[in-house]
């Protein structure tokens, strides 16, 4: 009986095995082996931040298609870059290394709460029911973008969110989340920022907050690079024109806004605006 | 008439997941979303109905005619298996949309209890070939709609406000345990 069995399943396992070698061979499919490769040299996150759906899917894409470039991947960085571009025979852009941004300062500025907000403890619901703070463009500070966050790059404090500029990569995840859209990517390097996201002027921005842009507009003229303009109620800043303008200016931008919102940032001049918020909260 | 109650039977009252408790994993790990649970279910109604017809034929042309009755188990673990692997790779060659939407669900289905449950269920209950392929189907769709009942479930409860510990697999379970309770109502319905 043993035998027999040993014999019996010897003999299956053997011709099932000799089925599944023939059919891999009739029905192996072509697999390009430069994706296989360049997958093994993207970081696997699958943030979506090279704006594919997932590092496979950039990899294909980054092999098969000329105009795809190879420097696209902002999770892995300048190496990643090179070794991608190596892989696809492209050239490596310059990966100006870029961080998360956030244009609020609602902490600062006394912004008080419309309402008391109890429900589902997302931002995304929150504003379904109109913004629970006093200023309808501020953080709401439920914690959607630290979530959607695959870098683990963010934490909420005092009511906001708060970016770790080392572990954050700029995959534009947390951008894409926010509801009231008050994340901005910006260079590292970047020497001014404005920490308002209100498309409202004047009166209407003084009666919630404290601290926020009231769209005054002398930044714009201020500035002798023409670099920071007014868009869509917002004022945004051409960074790669203020670097490359240099510090001859010495940031009269922030020298002259009148509310203090257009700061300085980073190691040249005071305490990053993040730090700023937590001497004042 | 038969085959309206065995629809029944298999899909409520005999539910393979939640009464006869038969592949219980990817009903705790794909029933997250609707999608993905929908998929999984798909892919495990096309692999049992294979499977229990290979495994039909395999009983009644070699296994009873040589007495080798008691080596059932082994012998459909192995046919399920290297049909599971055949099928992903013909499906990768021959119809690539449906190996994007079902081809990562095979490997998990490769050994699931139910898909070897009903195989040997058709055994036990003496069915014919056709009559096996139906049990198999209706059974299968049994089991998918246990698992998109769970996905609907577990889609509420990610924004429910849930104590740290009962968050993910856990809830999971207690739901699977209050799905089970209640599918019990359906219990000596049919005979």
């Amino acid at each position: 009986m043993i035998l027999q069995s040993l014999l019996v399943m010897l003999g299956l396992g053997l011709a099932c095995s000799a089925v599944l070698a023939v059919a891999s061979k009739l029905l192996a499919v072509e697999e390009d082996p430069r994706v296989e490769a360049v997958l093994e040299a993207l970081p696997g996150a699958n943030c979506g931040g090279c704006g594919f759906a997932g590092c496979e899917s950039y990899a294909a894409a980054a092999v098969n298609d000329p105009n795809v470039p190879a420097d696209r991947c902002c999770a892995g960085g300048a190496d990643t870059a090179a070794k991608v571009a190596a892989l696809t025979g492209k050239a490596a852009g310059s990966a100006e290394p870029m961080v998360a941004f956030r244009r609020c300062a609602k902490t600062e500025g006394n912004v008080k709460k419309l309402y008391d907000y109890q429900g589902v403890p997302s931002c995304a619901a929150a504003k379904q029911l109109g913004s629970p703070d006093a200023c309808a463009y501020s953080c709401i500070g439920l914690g959607d973008c630290m979530r959607a966050c695959p870098f683990d790059a963010m934490y909420m404090a005092h009511g906001m969110v708060h970016v770790n500029r080392d572990k954050c990569t700029a995959c534009g995840n947390c951008v894409r989340t926010c509801p009231n859209g008050i994340m901005e990517i910006v260079p590292q390097a970047a020497r001014v920022m404005v920490l308002c996201s209100s498309q409202d002027k004047g009166k209407a921005v003084t009666d919630v907050c404290d601290a926020g842009c009231i769209s005054c507009m002398k930044c714009v003229k201020e500035c002798p690079a023409k670099c920071v303009k007014l868009e869509g109620g917002v004022i945004r800043i051409d960074h790669a024109a203020c670097i490359a303008y240099g510090p001859e200016c010495q940031e009269v931008c922030a020298e002259k806004c009148p509310r203090s919102i257009l700061r300085r940032l980073g190691a040249t001049a005071q305490a990053a605006p993040q730090e700023k918020q937590e001497e004042a909260a | 008439m038969d085959y309206f109650l065995m629809l029944i039977s298999a899909i409520f009252v005999n539910n393979i997941l939640l009464a006869q408790y038969l592949g219980n994993c990817p009903f705790l790990g794909c029933s997250k979303e609707k999608g993905v649970a929908f998929g999984m279910g798909a892919a495990v109604i096309f692999v049992a109905v294979m499977a229990t017809a290979f495994t039909w034929i395999m009983q009644k042309w070699v296994l009873e005619p040589y007495g080798l009755g008691y080596l059932q188990t082994l012998v459909f673990i192995l046919v399920i298996a290297a049909l599971v692997q055949f099928v992903e790779m013909f499906l990768k060659k021959m119809v690539p949309p449906l190996y994007k939407a079902l081809g990562i669900f095979l490997p998990l289905i490769t050994t699931n209890c139910a898909v070897l449950g009903i195989a040997i269920l058709v055994q036990r209950k003496e069915f014919g070939l056709g009559m096996s392929l139906y049990y198999s189907f209706v059974a299968s769709l049994g089991f998918t709609l246990a698992l998109m009942l769970m996905a609907g479930i577990r889609e509420r409860l990610i924004i429910a406000r849930l104590p740290k510990s009962l968050q993910g697999t856990s809830i999971g379970l207690v739901m699977a345990g209050l799905m089970s309770l209640t599918f019990f109502a359906f219990k000596g319905m049919i005979g």
